[in-house]
């Protein structure tokens, strides 16, 4: 460990070293972060106090919000003219930020060294039209968790391999009374239902948009919203998942009331924290399944980047410090609730101590991430979508009249 | 001195608020009257002139009617709930008894809160997992499962309600009990002496002096209630499946989530003008209150 920090500390002189330019007076510099998933917020302070050792003259603010404001509050400093100098976005974020301009074109600041070190999907998150508007932070999938001590009590020896199979098994679990509903998911109206329906119809072969039109209303994008509603009909599926957001789905799966949940990275070193949860030791983490003669595995590009904003009076400080947060060296130092970018370090044991089944699920589902859809429209889409799933699941509509009149509300 | 010189003098006076209020409420207000005949992004574009379209749009749309009969629900089952709770504490707390202060000290915290506060809080004891309600519930044998209060639509704007209710009653309840101390003591005795039951006590001895200030604390409690925007947007986003949307929240979405700030300035405009309808309305109201008693 203080090995690992002092050459952390070292890298990150040296880092500094080679980028600063002369030595100038105190800069400050605004920092945008959620306080939701992945890094916890206390990390988030940890790693800027070692890059604002290591760089005295630069001090950082951070600021926190939930996942849930963070766009919004990103958009509105921007339309008051600014505010924030390094902002946290999302994967689904670039294309409206770009068009929009809310974002700085990094492309020519990525040293060969970030292109060939840091895995070929983790760029995706903050790439739109062939440029790339930050560096990638966050790696970030969901997951199949299972609790191992439930699965072994109902006789099941392996976790589930397709959706049908999670079905069986839930309710084998159902069955033997076990659990009364065994699976948990974050279905709340909010972008993490989207990511979910994500994970599905990426496991359905669908796709969101041809040809910039929407097409989820048929195929895998309807497949999709069938499973969600079949397993919420027949009581497999906790039915408060339609008020869950990922922190809820975390407590469930924590006290021992859940045998599957779907969740991201963070979820496995937190569930498996005996200070904090019932289940520790009894976590199982595999990629999320796929469908019988369509795919093996399921996944969503969940990922989130650092970036500049427009507005930025410092880019330069800015820049640096989000090389410091996206080092490799910073990064394996907090691998524990956020896996790296960087490919190499998936071999590293340092890393993937104490995880290793989720490094193993890691290196399965990051490879097979599907993206929500790349559009400057995505809110209005993703909004209309996220009804559409709750009045699905409601029995308010039809799976497939609901996904039609999102596909007709979505703008494009 | 001439009448108009104090005419002058007056306004002389006033001048610097004014000037205040013209620049951070009415030039705004322009800006936004502006702002709601072009098709503006929040970022990038200024947007060009579109005419009446963004209203003709959303008048027209299903989101628009739905939300505002959301909002209508939630503004008159609330207030009239705090209305009745809050005059009901009032006069509980203007009788005499040992612990009154502290009592009605206490009657101000739910007030006092932020209201994200609240709405966090509430969103604890709604919980489905491990909420207080759910388990009183059972324990008291009402229901047989827990229950999911605020991702059901038949549910959740009542649970919402019932938030608000806690947290904006003990407004009355001060502005009540504040008038009751208005009421003369011998005109309450001669009552009673006069063989008065409580419930004609209230109505023609009470309620005068009530009715004025509860108007006042009608007024204010509608206007907010038809504003509402924090408790929700903390407790379900609007969900499930925007049973619970109101039109605050539609303006919120419009404007900042989707940054189309010119349907999203005419929303609010609209918006401005209902509740305007309103106040002008109670206004009135209170005009005609003030002259009878």
């Amino acid at each position: 460990m203080l090995k690992s920090v002092t050459s952390a500390l070292l890298g990150a002189t040296l880092l500094g070293a080679a980028l600063s330019s002369p030595a100038h007076a105190e800069t400050k510099i605004n920092a945008l972060f959620m306080a939701q998933a992945a890094y916890s917020e206390a990390d988030v302070r940890a790693m800027t106090e070692a890059f604002t050792k290591a760089n005295p003259d630069v001090t950082v603010n951070l600021e926190f919000v939930p996942y849930e404001g963070l766009h919004d509050k990103t958009v509105l400093a921007q339309g008051s003219g600014g505010g924030y100098d390094v902002v946290l976005f999302d994967v689904i974020w670039p294309a409206e930020y770009a068009t929009n301009k809310v974002l700085v074109d990094v492309t020519d600041k990525i040293t060969p060294e970030m292109k060939s070190g840091v895995l070929p999907g983790a760029w995706t998150t903050v790439e739109y039209d062939g440029k790339r508007y930050g560096m990638p932070w966050i790696l970030d999938t969901k997951y199949l968790f299972y609790n191992k001590e439930i699965l072994e009590k109902a006789g099941i020896k392996n976790p589930p391999k397709t959706w049908a199979e999670l079905a069986e098994q839930a309710k084998t679990i159902k069955d033997k009374g076990l659990l009364a509903t065994p699976i948990a998911w974050s279905w709340s109206q909010a972008e993490a239902a989207i990511c979910d329906y994500t994970t599905l119809v990426s496991a359905y072969g669908g796709s969101f948009l041809k040809d910039g039109k929407p097409v989820f209303a048929t195929g895998g994008g309807l497949d999709a919203l069938n499973y969600m509603v079949d397993s919420y009909k027949s009581g497999l599926t906790n039915p408060n998942s339609k008020e869950f957001l990922e922190e809820d789905v975390r407590r469930v799966f924590q006290n021992g009331e859940a045998a599957f949940a779907l969740n991201w990275t963070y979820m496995y070193n937190m569930a498996n924290d005996p200070k904090d949860s019932k289940v520790a030791g009894k976590v199982g983490v595999v990629p999320a399944p796929g469908v019988e003669g369509k795919s093996t595995v399921s996944a969503v590009n969940g990922s989130m980047g650092l970036g500049i904003t427009s507005t930025s009076k410092h880019p330069d400080e800015a820049w640096k410090y989000i090389t410091f947060m996206t080092s490799q060296a910073t990064q394996n130092q907090y691998a524990k609730l956020s896996l790296p970018i960087w490919s190499s370090s998936y071999d590293d044991p340092a890393v993937s101590k104490n995880q290793e089944e989720l490094i193993a699920a890691a290196k399965v589902s990051l490879a097979a991430m599907y993206p929500r859809p790349t559009t400057p429209k995505y809110q209005e889409l993703s909004t209309g979508l996220q009804q559409a799933i709750q009045e699905a699941l409601l029995g308010q509509a039809a799976p497939e009249d609901a996904l039609k009149t999102a596909v007709e509300n979505s703008g494009l | 001195m001439t009448s108009t010189w104090i005419t002058t003098r007056a306004w002389l006076l006033m001048l610097p608020l004014l000037i205040v209020m013209v620049a951070i409420i009415g030039w705004p207000l322009v800006d936004t009257v502006r702002l709601s005949f072009t098709d503006a992004k929040l970022v990038g574009t200024e947007g060009s002139f579109v005419g009446l379209d963004n209203y003709v749009k959303i008048l027209s749309g299903s989101n628009f009617q739905r939300t505002l009969i959301t909002t209508f629900w939630f503004a008159v089952l609330s207030v009239s709930a705090e209305m009745v709770i809050g005059v009901l504490a009032a006069l509980l707390l203007n009788q005499q008894f040992y612990g009154r202060s502290v009592l009605r000290a206490l009657m101000i915290m739910p007030w006092a809160l932020p209201t994200v506060v609240n709405a966090t809080l509430w969103r604890l004891i709604y919980n489905p997992e491990y909420g207080a309600l759910n388990a009183m519930l059972m324990q008291f044998g009402l229901i047989d499962a827990y229950r999911s209060w605020l991702g059901e639509p038949g549910t959740a704007l009542a649970s919402l309600i019932v938030a608000d209710c806690w947290k904006n009653f003990p407004l009355v309840a001060l502005i009540a009990l504040a008038a009751l101390q208005a009421v003369p003591r011998d005109i309450t005795a001669a009552s009673m002496v006069d063989g008065a039951g409580a419930w004609s006590r209230f109505r023609f001895v009470i309620m005068p002096y009530l009715a004025g200030p509860l108007m006042v604390a009608l007024v204010l409690r509608t206007i907010e209630a038809f504003k509402v925007f924090d408790i929700i947007w903390v407790m379900t986003r609007g969900g499930p499946a925007n049973s619970t949307r109101t039109l605050s929240i539609l303006v919120y979405q419009e404007a900042f989530s989707f940054q189309r700030a010119g349907s999203g300035a005419s929303l609010a405009l609209i918006v401005t003008l209902l509740v305007t309808v309103l106040a002008v309305a109670y206004a009135a109201l209170i005009r005609k209150s003030a002259g009878v008693s």
